[in-house]
């Protein structure tokens, strides 16, 4: 099994969003970056395909030379090897051609990649690769066993879940259930130092014109101070739900 | 040429959401001076469509598609979207619709924006709003393709009634392989789904034990709501996975999020702040939930939901 793991770069939730003065561009000033959450579970399980069915892990970054440090921080945590594709990620389908291309220079038969970033929340790099590679596919996957060629994956449905079968080439659209949060891995001394030797090779980028472009952004008007209700007059909370929001 | 929906349905009937993306369709259809065409899987009678301005509905029957298959709805749109000769495609976000939108995107080379929580601005360059980071702020978003697709976000635009006769077409598309094959679905065939729901009721850690859910389940009941629950309860195994909100579980977009015994952790807010009105019940009133809701009670869940429960009872048999 060779398994390519795609890693966004994404600011750490609890960041504090900012934009630049003319609210076209996102301000990284300040901001911690991690690995994608969802990406990480997807790693987390390709580990355990590394340790158990003995597969190769690669993870892979579309983005420039600053993202290096969350790649480095996959490899402390036990991939073999890192690809950064050198481009500045535009739309989720110019990031999906690049990692299309990796994957069909790179032989890799099974991607994981998260549901969603926790940026852009496009949540559409996954089925866009498969449907570029013509692969199989799986999104919101939270159960996954391979054997051979053969995938059992189950995925999150609205209101239960639904066990699939199918089978390699597969991409993965992951997220929590792949492993628990207890089960991810904080990268240790000796993982770290080892990382340092690991590959991180950087490919130059295939021609992809975005589809897709970001004109500007704004952040929610603040909202004001929240009513209190006393518990002993819950009507009054009944009457603003119906009379004021309108909810009810 | 004309905008196409694709009206999400289960066991045979529609869900709300179809009749949602369906008035967004409208709106789009109205701002290019042109009809809606929906497309309907496995549905015996679609003349509700016609409720909310679809002017024509390709029907699909199809056993074949009885279980939800990515690639094969896809590929189905995809056929529907070329013989109308489509320009603008417009799914839900649904996770099955979110599972298909990608692979139609790479079928019908067109760009596509998911979440998307406005009607166009302009349609030319065709620009739309959608929210990003995890709900701390919107994006106004070109798709600069022939061929575009908008998600649009779970009761973002609301039902827009648009009476209409919708005409009926029946459409046999084309089948590709399936690729992935259904073997089980565990599912509640009973309850409001948390996609679906205009009202998701919540709890946390405060509730002290899962033997303690049957007043939220009692509330959700009232309110026809759908029930979710914070992480650290999902966790505990309290409540099954499918029920966790927040960043990592599942997002919320409902109009009315009553937060029971929930502190509002970052991670929790960020997947329910799409939400439209937020009330929290909470004994510590310096939970941090008390500044991202809009209507808050500081008392213990044990006493005020019970009292909550029969006061809604009381307003509901006198609407």
């Amino acid at each position: 099994m060779k398994i390519l793991v795609c890693i966004s770069h994404v600011p750490d939730t609890t960041s504090k969003i900012n934009f630049s003065d003319d609210n076209t561009t996102f301000d990284t000033n300040g901001v911690q970056f991690v690995i994608n959450p969802n990406d990480e579970f997807g790693l987390t399980r390709a580990m355990w395909f590394k340790e158990k069915q003995g597969a190769s892990v690669t993870v892979v970054n579309v983005g420039g030379p600053e993202t290096e440090p969350t790649l480095r921080k996959a490899l402390a945590i036990g991939a073999d090897e890192a690809i950064r594709v050198n481009t500045i990620a535009t739309d989720g389908f110019s990031v999906a051609k690049q990692l299309a291309n990796v994957i069909n220079s790179g032989g890799y038969n099974l991607v994981i990649a998260g549901r969603e970033s926790i940026d852009y929340n496009g949540g559409m790099v996954p089925g866009m690769i498969a449907g570029l590679i013509n692969a199989n596919f799986v999104n919101n996957c939270i159960e996954l066993e391979v054997d051979g060629n053969s995938a059992k994956a189950t995925r999150e449905i609205d209101g239960g879940k639904e066990t699939v079968t199918t089978s390699l080439p597969l991409v993965i659209g992951g997220q929590k259930g792949l492993v628990e949060e207890s089960d991810l891995r904080i990268p240790n001394m000796r993982g770290i130092m080892m990382a340092r030797k690991k590959p991180l090779n950087v490919l130059e980028p295939v021609n992809a014109n975005p589809e897709t472009t970001s004109v500007s952004f704004e952040k929610p008007t603040p909202k004001g101070a929240v009513t209190l209700v006393s518990p002993d007059n819950l009507d009054e909370l009944v009457n603003l739900l119906h009379n004021e929001a309108k909810v009810i | 040429m004309s905008v196409l929906v694709y009206t999400e349905s289960e066991q045979g009937a529609f869900k709300k959401a179809a009749f949602e993306v369906a008035s967004y369709a409208k709106a789009v259809a109205n701002q290019l001076g042109t009809t809606v065409t929906a497309v309907s899987i496995n549905v015996n009678d679609t003349s509700a469509l016609g409720n909310y301005g679809v002017d024509k509905v390709l029907n699909i029957s199809n056993s074949q598609l009885d279980n939800f298959n990515a690639n094969a709805y896809a590929s189905a749109i995809k056929q529907a979207a070329e013989k109308e000769n489509t320009q603008v495609v417009i799914v839900s976000s649904t996770a099955d619709s979110k599972y298909l939108a990608p692979l139609l995107a790479v079928g019908l080379n067109a760009g596509y924006a998911s979440n998307v929580v406005e009607a166009p601005s302009s349609t030319s360059p065709f620009t739309v709003k959608r929210t990003a980071f995890t709900n701390k702020a919107f994006e106004t978003t070109q798709i600069n393709t022939d061929v575009k697709i908008v998600g649009v976000s779970n009761n973002a635009f609301g039902l827009v009634e648009n009476s209409v006769s919708a005409s009926a077409e029946d459409f046999s598309p084309s089948i590709p392989d399936l690729g992935v094959t259904v073997k089980s679905v565990d599912k509640a065939t009973d309850k409001v789904t948390i996609a679906d729901a205009e009202i998701v009721v919540s709890a946390g850690r405060g509730l002290k034990g899962p033997e303690n859910w049957g007043m939220i389940e009692e509330l959700a009941d009232v309110l026809g709501a759908a029930t979710a629950c914070s992480k650290p309860v999902s966790d505990l195994g309290w409540r099954p996975h499918g029920e966790h909100v927040g960043q990592t579980g599942k997002p919320v977009a409902s109009n009315l999020y009553i937060a029971i015994g929930i502190s509002g952790a970052i991670q929790h807010l960020a997947g329910i702040n799409a939400s439209k009105v937020k009330v929290v019940i909470n004994t510590d009133p310096e939970a941090p939930f008390f500044k991202a809701a809009d209507y808050g009670v500081v008392g213990d869940a044990f006493q005020v939901v019970p009292e909550l429960i029969e006061k809604l009872k009381a307003f509901k048999a006198q609407q």
